[in-house]
């Protein structure tokens, strides 16, 4: 996983040299356009609307995570009967209300067609990287799973492995009664909803069944299709090191008159749960995320522990903010901890989040020390205050390990006691002087 | 002549004397004066860095007070202290109150090196190590173009050398096991290169690495790049 995670930097980076002559500049034009549109979000969004709503596509609005699954279910059922099947694209949004429980509780037979996402479906398992959701497993283990699920003959070649899903996926993109997918960009000013992937199967979800449900964050809104040019590319070269996906769907009416194929009816639910106040908080910044990944890619943290450590739909640098942004630093305020602070994730955000600041921010907020961590603090304050105090503690250093506290313990388990090599400097200062 | 305030750090002040001790000689050789105020302690970054600002905040108020005592900029040996005192600060709504470099940032800017005339040589294989706290001062490559100057020392390159090391402050104990990962990871790329030392610009690093080379007994040995530098000026 490791190794497919700086792979991936590298690709990153090879990437944007390719597209932009100076990439910090993409990064910080994205950035500027980020931020005007959390600031002109709810005027951007009502244009989004009208514009939707003008070229027929049937817009809800989803203040919760309750709300999202109660329209969307209700819509399914309008169209759809239980044990019908509906084909999903993969999205983080459905992920962070746990639609396909609620689909299921319905009795839909829901299916999910990002090849990732099919895996991680069939071994009950969760999504361990928000682009790349089996990142966490071997060739083998999806090997083993495939020949479980009787789609073939058992085999470990990933063409062999891709073409099994494919035979498998395609008869349920026949049978789908509804697709359901996120989106990633929404344009205001023509009510375009675009959608970027590499296998196709968000196509077939958009277009064969006759229903395609679109779930989106409030803050998935630009304002006009000329910030495309540099999304698009800046999302794929930070996401996979592509310098465009291999699809971009543009979805814009349901089929017309005139058409003989495309969904009959389009619907966008807009989801608010929790990103309003988000929008007006400390961590305002968190919701420029494009949703790229980079940010985990590079995370010495991510690459160690991997994504289902963090316990979150939304894992590495992004989740340790947006998870407590979302849901309480009371609940998630901990996970800003799991950080040394490196700063990697910054200086690869294509839209420059300064993640680091926020975390301090949390953890600030969040400040729920041990009885442990807040007794070291505060005699470190103290003797930090009293010059006589520090010489003579910095003295006693050596006896460190009498003090039995748990940050002792921890760093004793795994290292040595650090001793001191050579000169003291205050002795050495006070003798030349 | 210019003058300066040692800014000497917790680490250096416990631990490594001697890492202080070449960073004056070096800023002294560059034609500084410097002067150390004696009653500095730390910048408050270890409560700050775990979310207790209000403890920080005493340790910071004592660090502003003792270094405004006179109007000459800091210079520090870390580019994790000077980015506790540049932009920690600010966030804990203290200001800027405080001139500060870190030590390669002071010497690219500020110092004449051409008036060193003679370097002495250095023939080790070195693997530098850039401290990520640089990303929060702008830092770039100072330092390693500082080490390249040294007559025949050889910078070895290593896998994923970008990468943090670990410590992360009190990340390298509440989340131990995850420290102590990515840190032989790093000392295991550094091993593959063959290099037989490691230069770094900041001590917390060096101390947590340290630990780990100790406690598995690996051949290798962490320097600051003051210490190379105090070396080689003549």
């Amino acid at each position: 996983m490791r190794s497919a995670s700086a792979s991936k930097v590298t690709a990153r980076e090879r990437a944007l040299k390719t597209l932009f002559c100076e990439p910090p500049q993409a990064q910080d034009t994205a950035s500027a356009i980020k931020s005007y549109v959390l600031d002109h979000l709810r005027t951007l969004l009502i244009e989004l609307e009208a514009q939707c709503l003008s070229n027929g596509i049937q817009v809800h609005w989803a203040n919760n995570a309750e709300d999202a699954n109660q329209i969307i279910v209700d819509l399914c059922k309008e169209s759809a009967k239980p044990g019908d099947v509906i084909v999903k694209a993969k999205s983080m949004a459905t992920e962070e209300i746990h639609l396909n429980h609620h689909l299921d509780e319905a009795g839909f037979e829901t299916v999910e067609t990002d090849l990732g996402e099919f895996v991680v479906q069939i071994d009950h398992d969760t999504p361990s990287h928000i682009v790349t959701p089996i990142i966490h497993k071997t060739r083998k283990e999806i090997a083993a799973s495939f020949s479980r699920e009787e789609l073939g003959p058992y085999t470990e070649e990933p063409k062999e492995l891709t073409m099994q899903a494919r035979a498998h996926l395609r008869k349920k993109f026949r049978e789908a009664k509804i697709g359901i997918s996120g989106v990633n960009f929404a344009i205001a000013s023509t009510g375009h909803l675009v959608l970027v992937e590499n296998e196709g199967n968000n196509r077939f979800c958009t277009t064969a069944p006759d229903v395609h449900i679109a779930l989106m964050g409030i803050e998935k809104v630009l304002p006009t299709p000329a910030e495309l040019p540099l999304f698009l590319p800046l999302l794929a070269a930070s996401a996979t090191g592509q310098l465009l996906t291999t699809y971009v769907h543009f979805i814009k009416s349901p089929r017309q008159e005139r058409e003989t194929d495309g969904p009959k009816a389009i619907h966008l639910v807009i989801l608010d749960n929790g990103r309003t106040n988000v929008l007006q908080g400390p961590f305002r910044e968190i919701l420029k995320c494009i949703r790229c990944g980079a940010c985990l890619n590079v995370c010495p943290i991510y690459r160690q522990a991997s994504g289902h450590a963090y316990g979150h739909v939304y894992s590495g640098p992004l989740g340790e903010v947006l998870a407590p942004a979302l849901e309480g630093v009371e609940s998630f305020g901990d996970l800003a901890k799991a950080s040394t602070l490196c700063g990697a994730c910054q200086e690869v955000c294509p839209v420059k989040i300064p993640i680091p600041e926020l975390l301090l921010e949390i953890r600030h907020r969040a400040n729920s020390p041990s009885t442990s961590e807040k007794l070291a603090w505060t005699s470190f304050a103290q003797a930090s205050q009293h010059p006589l105090v520090w010489k003579f503690g910095l003295k006693l250093l050596p006896l460190a390990p009498m003090a039995r506290h748990p940050f002792l313990t921890s760093w004793l388990k795994r290292r040595t006691l650090p001793t001191r090599v050579g000169r003291d400097f205050r002795g050495w200062w006070n003798e030349r002087s | 002549m210019q003058e300066v305030q040692l800014m000497v750090t917790c680490l250096c002040d416990a631990i490594y004397g001697e890492v202080a001790i070449s960073t004056v000689q070096v800023l002294e050789k560059l034609g500084c004066k410097v002067h150390f105020p004696k009653n500095q302690t730390c910048c408050g970054q270890p409560p700050f860095n775990s979310g207790d600002w209000e403890n920080s905040k005493l340790a910071a108020n004592h660090c502003i007070s003792e270094f405004q005592k006179q109007d000459l900029p800091v210079v520090v040996p870390s580019a994790s202290c000077a980015a506790m005192v540049r932009e920690g600060y600010k966030m804990m709504g203290l200001g800027s109150p405080l001139v500060i470099y870190e030590l390669s940032e002071f010497i690219a800017d500020k110092c004449q090196l051409d008036s060193v005339k003679t370097w002495k040589s250095y023939p080790h294989k070195v693997a530098f190590h850039q401290a990520c706290h640089g990303r929060s001062i702008g830092l770039k490559d100072q330092q390693e173009t500082l080490l390249r100057k040294v007559p025949n020392i050889q910078l070895v390159a290593f896998e994923q050398a970008e990468q943090c090391c670990g410590f992360g402050g009190a990340f390298c104990v509440t989340h131990g096991a995850l420290s102590e990962g990515i840190g032989l990871e790093k000392l295991k790329n550094i091993k593959e290169s063959g290099a037989n030392e490691i230069v770094t610009g900041d001590m917390g690093c060096a101390v947590h690495l340290e630990g780990l080379i100790k406690k598995h007994q690996m051949n290798l040995r962490i320097r600051h790049f003051s210490e190379i530098l105090a070396e080689v000026l003549i």
